[in-house]
Order: C-alpha cells, then sequence, then structure tokens
C-alpha cells in the first residue's frame, strides 16, 4: 500500500515536526543506498529524480547526474522497477519532465508511478493551465501531485494553485534553476509566507536551500523543506555515507531549532 | 504555372487563442516561473501589433535598417539545367545576411516597449545570435547569447562577429552541445532573470504566444512574395520550398499562399527529420513532432547544418502536416552539399547551406515538376558556411579545390 503524501507529512507536521525531503537523482550509480540513507537519517519523504535528456529547471549539478545515469543507459522503467526492493517507510515521490507521461501516455504513466510504490509525482514543466489531463490521470490511478508555485506569482494564481495541488506545494525558494546558493533568497521565506497565508496544506520551499542553516531560516515560515542540489552533489563526491550524514545534519538542525 | 485560384476551403493562418493552440499542438509547457512572463509576453504583442505606432515604427526598421522589401530573383541558368522556372525570395540580402532579422527587430522594438532592458538568445548556426546582437546594440539593450559549444567550433566567424557586436556569447556544454541545448540554457536564464529580461526566441517555436508572434514578424516575407510573384508572373508559384529548423522561413513565406493551390514545402534535414517522424512531444514549450526515442528522451538531431540540427519543430508545422496542407520531406547532406555547389557556380549566389536543403529537394523532384514555376525562400548567405564547406571538401578532396 502506497503511504499517501498528504496525509502523511501532515501528521508529521502536525505533530510538531518540521519537514524535510531529499532529492535523489534516480539511475546515478549508488542511488538506491543513498534513498535508504536519506530515510534512515530522518528524512519525511523522499524525491527522485528520473533523468530527462533536457532538463530546464536544473542547474549544473542535477543536469550531471541525470546525464551519468542517461549515458549508462538508464530508463525510466529500469528506476522504477528498483523501487519497490527499496523497502522504505516514508512516501516516494517521483520528479520528471512532462514528455516522459505525454510519450507513455498520461494513465499508463500514472499506473506505473502506482504499481512502483509511488505516492506522488513533481512535473516541472507543466504549468497549472496545462496539467490538466495528467492531474486527471494521477487522481484516478492514486497518485499525488504536487504543483509548484514561482515567486513570479500574481496573488490571485496561488489560490488555484494550492487548491489543485496535492501531497504539499512545491514552494519555488528563488528565480532560477535548482543548484546550491551561498545564501538563501529573500523570495523563499516570501513566497512561502504568501502560501502559508492561503492554504493548510504543506507548504516545503525547494530549489536553492542549499544548506542546514537555511533549511531552518526557511523553515520560520515554511513547514519544510525539499533539498536537491546539495544532496545529489555529496551522492556524486561521496556516495550514500555522505547523502546520509547530510540529512542527518540537517534533521538534526531542524530538530534543534522547533 | 497555378493561375490565381483559392482551394475550396481554403486554410487559413490560425489566429491561437490563450491556449496557444494550432489544432492539437502548441501551448504552453513551461515552469511556473515563466508563466507570467510569457502572459505578459502575450499580451504586450497584442497590444503591440494592434498598435498602428508600433507597426508603423517596426515597417520603418524594415525598410531603412534591414533593407525590405527583398527582390525576387529568377535563376534562368538554373532554372532552363533544372527545367522549371526558379524564382528565389532574396531574405539573405536583409541586413545580417538572413530572413532573421524581421523577427528579432520585431522583438527587440517589443522588448523596449515592455521596459525590458536584456535580451537573451539561442542560436544555432549563429545567424539568430548576429541578428539579436544586431537589434541590441541598435537599440542599446545588453545581449548574451547561448550557443552549443559544437556549433560554436563550426561558426566561428559568427562567435566573433556577435562579440563584436557587443554581445555576451556563452558555449553550452551540456547534451548535444548543439541548438536544442542552447534553447535549454537560455531558457534557464530567462527562469532566473525574468524581471529585466526578454527571452528573444529565434524560430516559430517554444510556448505560446512564440510561434504565433514570430510568424507574425514573418508574414512581411510571404506578404511581399504574394504580391511580388502575381505582379511579375500574374500568377502564385506551383510550389513555395523551404527548409525547415524550427520553421519561421518557411512559415513565413507559407503565410502569403495558405490560402491558394501552391504547394507547400518544408525541407528537414534526413538527420533532423521531426515531422518524418510523426512522434508529437513536448519540449521547449510546446507540444509539436519531436524526435525522440522510445522512453521519450530527446533524440539528438545531425545535420551538416547547424541552423537545421534542431529534433523538434515549430508547431503550427505540425499542424499543417496533420490537416495535409503542407509536406515535409526530407534531404541528406550529400545532396545539400551538392545544391551548396550547384547555385554558387551557376547563379553566382552562394546560398546558407540551411536554404540549400530546400534547393536539394527542388534538384531532385525538379523532373516530376517540368515547367512549374517554384518559390524558393533564400534564407540566407553562405558566407557562414564557407569556411566549413572548404573543410569538408578538402577531406572528401572534391570541388572547386581539386
Ligand atoms: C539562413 C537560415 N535559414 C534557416 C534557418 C533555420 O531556422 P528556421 O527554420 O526558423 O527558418 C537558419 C537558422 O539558423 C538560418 O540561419
Amino acid at each position: 500500500m502506497n503511504i499517501g503524501v498528504e496525509e502523511y507529512l501532515r501528521r508529521q507536521r502536525d505533530a510538531g515536526r518540521k519537514l524535510l525531503v531529499p532529492y535523489l537523482t534516480g539511475g546515478y550509480p549508488g542511488w538506491q543506498d543513498a534513498v535508504r540513507a536519506a530515510v534512515a537519517a530522518g528524512a519525511d519523504a523522499v524525491e527522485i529524480g528520473i533523468p530527462f535528456s533536457d532538463p530546464v529547471m536544473d542547474g549544473p549539478v542535477i543536469q550531471e547526474a541525470s546525464q551519468v545515469a542517461l549515458n549508462a543507459g538508464i530508463t525510466p522503467p529500469a528506476i522504477l522497477d528498483e523501487l519497490p526492493g527499496l523497502d522504505i517507510e516514508v512516501p516516494i515521490i517521483t520528479m520528471t519532465y512532462y514528455n516522459l507521461v505525454h510519450h507513455d501516455g498520461e494513465h499508463r504513466f500514472a499506473d506505473r508511478l502506482a504499481r512502483a510504490n509511488v505516492s506522488g509525482c513533481i512535473l516541472p514543466d507543466l504549468p497549472l493551465e496545462e496539467a490538466g489531463p495528467w492531474c486527471e490521470a494521477a487522481d484516478a490511478a492514486g497518485v499525488e501531485t504536487i504543483l509548484l508555485a514561482a515567486p513570479t506569482a500574481p496573488d490571485e494564481r496561488l489560490p488555484r494553485i494550492t487548491a489543485r495541488t496535492r501531497g504539499f506545494v512545491y514552494s519555488v525558494g528563488l528565480l532560477g534553476v535548482t543548484g546550491e546558493r551561498e545564501a538563501l533568497a529573500a523570495t523563499a521565506t516570501e513566497l512561502a509566507g504568501r502560501l502559508k497565508a492561503i492554504t493548510d496544506v504543506p507548504v516545503l520551499v525547494g530549489v536553492g536551500v542549499s544548506n542546514a542553516a537555511q533549511a531552518v531560516e526557511v523553515c520560520r515560515v515554511a513547514d519544510g523543506v525539499v533539498q536537491g542540489a546539495s544532496v545529489v552533489r555529496r551522492l556524486i563526491e561521496g556516495g550514500a555515507d555522505a547523502v546520509g550524514e547530510y540529512v542527518a545534519e540537517v534533521r538534526t538542525a531542524l530538530d534543534t531549532a522547533f | 504555372m497555378t493561375t490565381i485560384s483559392t482551394p475550396d476551403t481554403p486554410p487559413t493562418l490560425i489566429e491561437p487563442g490563450s491556449d496557444g493552440r494550432f489544432g492539437e499542438f502548441g501551448g504552453r509547457f513551461v515552469p511556473e516561473t515563466l508563466v507570467p512572463a510569457c502572459e505578459e509576453l502575450e499580451a504586450g504583442f497584442r497590444a503591440a501589433w494592434a498598435d498602428e505606432v508600433f507597426r508603423a515604427e517596426l515597417d520603418v526598421l524594415l525598410a531603412e535598417y534591414a533593407g525590405r522589401p527583398s527582390i525576387l530573383t529568377e535563376c534562368h541558368r538554373l532554372g532552363e539545367h533544372l527545367g522549371i522556372r526558379l524564382v528565389l525570395k532574396r531574405e539573405d540580402l536583409n541586413h545580417t545576411g538572413s530572413h532573421k532579422i524581421n523577427n528579432v527587430l520585431g522583438q527587440a522594438l517589443l522588448a523596449k516597449r515592455m521596459g525590458k532592458r536584456r535580451l537573451v538568445a539561442e542560436t544555432g548556426a549563429g545567424q539568430h545570435g548576429v541578428a539579436s546582437a544586431t537589434a541590441a546594440a541598435l537599440m542599446g539593450l545588453e545581449c548574451k547569447v547561448y550557443m552549443g559549444a559544437v556549433d560554436v567550433e563550426r561558426q566561428e566567424l559568427n562567435v566573433f562577429r556577435m562579440r563584436l557586436l557587443g554581445a555576451e556569447v556563452e558555449a553550452v556544454h551540456s547534451g548535444s552541445r548543439t541548438l536544442k541545448d542552447a534553447v535549454n540554457e537560455a531558457m534557464r536564464d530567462w527562469v532566473a532573470t525574468v524581471g529585466d529580461t526578454h527571452y528573444c526566441l529565434g524560430s516559430v517555436m517554444g510556448p505560446h504566444p512564440y510561434p504565433w508572434m514570430v510568424r507574425q514578424f514573418h508574414t512581411v516575407i510571404g506578404s511581399e512574395a504574394r504580391a511580388q510573384c502575381r505582379d511579375r508572373y500574374g500568377a502564385d508559384p506551383d510550389a513555395v520550398v523551404a527548409c525547415v529548423g524550427g520553421g519561421s522561413n518557411a512559415i513565413g513565406i507559407f503565410s502569403g499562399f495558405i490560402d491558394t493551390t501552391s504547394r507547400l514545402i518544408g525541407v528537414e534535414p534526413a538527420g533532423g527529420a521531426a515531422v518524418g517522424r510523426a512522434a508529437p512531444g513536448v519540449v521547449h514549450g510546446m507540444r509539436s513532432y519531436l524526435m525522440q526515442d522510445e522512453y521519450g528522451q530527446v533524440a539528438e538531431a545531425h545535420s551538416v547544418s547547424a541552423g537545421l540540427d534542431y529534433p523538434g519543430v515549430g508547431p503550427e508545422h505540425s499542424y499543417l502536416a496533420s490537416i495535409g496542407r503542407a509536406e515535409y520531406p526530407t534531404v541528406t547532406d550529400d545532396e545539400v552539399l551538392s545544391a551548396f555547389e550547384l547555385m554558387a557556380a551557376t547563379e553566382g549566389i552562394i546560398p546558407a547551406l540551411e536554404c540549400a536543403h530546400a534547393l536539394a529537394w527542388i534538384v531532385r523532384e525538379a523532373p516530376a515538376m517540368a515547367g512549374a514555376t517554384v518559390l524558393m525562400n533564400l534564407s540566407g548567405r553562405g558566407d557562414k558556411d564557407v569556411a566549413q564547406v572548404m573543410q569538408i571538401m578538402s577531406e572528401r578532396s572534391t570541388g572547386p579545390a581539386s
């Protein structure tokens, strides 16, 4: 039985915990152990990237990890096939780009995800206006579609996003693509604040949250964080152990601060 | 030659609504961050295009800066050789040497009107990059051009031109290191700089409103050509032929003949045939025919011409193909190189390798079209390609050097 993303995250949040969702690129050597290490270190859900040839929302680190996986011949089914065997007890969310869904067909892809124990899905190049067919297929398959909200959104747009999102709302931390930054952008807490004011759905900030201190800073407003490039860089440089150590460090910082 | 007549139910140019669709193609598949920017651009373009002052300003630039109208040239020697009447629309004679200037003057003027101070652009052959850098210099805008590392190498001269024009050129090392990756990088830049930057896209592709807006800026090619043909020959051509990368020069000239009985032919490189493979996909903000593998990973295009090295095609071309109004055959690199030499030697015109694709198809099909009037869009001049062709010829030890 797949664990519902929203149900699980709300429960964790309502118990007073800040939510931590690390991202790992599926298919990069050692990714399965890295996912297990991240969960053991206190992740509340894991986001697994299915590499796409043209990842427009990703900066150099995640691009590199994706390219390594693609060069090794890793396919989307090869990644999905591994997921049930990971045997982890937090929700699994996939992140990929819309063409992989479109090519397979919405319903087929949604069913594939559901069969692979995937509870949620993020498609960063599928904005609200184009998301209808996918959202319906995902709803039917019991997969929660997590929509992104960006700092550029006018006020009238945000309630439409929070109404259609499932699982949580992904509050984009800055104007730009994934990657580590020296400092947290002002937009990170600003947008999270705008979202918190209009929704009870968990608000998680991702893109540009680069270390434990920034995670703490953003969680003064948000319910939690998604961390991508900082996690993937550790996977590239130090493998699963480095990922586990880093996630534990962020976990401790959050638990100490709140 | 076709007398001036219209088909029973003449297709007309589609004016996409707010969903940006041409039939089932097009749309706006972009990260959330860019949705408001695309909406703002759509509103800005609608207002500008309806504004006589903007249109007049653009017309002055096209006439007094770009050198429009471009002439029609009949190729007497080559036409006789092929057994057809071959007529060229001379977009190669525009300032900066290709049709690309029509679009960039429009977009740069619009960017200024919308209060942007910076342009980003992608480029393949470098023609769109040069045109963007030119418009930016003319209008006092900053300009950054992304170009695949492979293309930076094969189009060295255009890189230098862009720098001379004050643009910053960044080589893109990701993916296939050609045009599609340059588009990705330009989009990543725009995601981060959307407040003060306009993305000056170089073809009829990308998210709505680009395919429509860029087409509108190029309709000048078709409306001039139609009037020139009727004026000179009293009839529409039997066939209108253009090369297709993203499809901007093709849609520009097609737009003048969409409601006639002229055959419309968009020629793609054999190694970059999006329409021929007929699989719809979604990349670079649009749903259109796309070269991709069995999982939906975008395939790499391969063409001797950097400007056509693109695995997708503008959504309106997918639409025109799907309703059967236009045809999209392919030609090989070898056919293209022969056509390139043929035009130079028989007409004293060195075509860009891109439009040598259109000629290559005409050469191949001429026997089946004896006596026909064929209008070809000569979308650019070949100066930028001479060094590359020289190298290919010396490797094969063929051509004028041997
Ligand atoms: C001379 C010329 N023709 C054609 C093209 C292809 O673009 P499009 O298909 O948009 O006309 C290019 C692109 O660089 C070009 O330089």
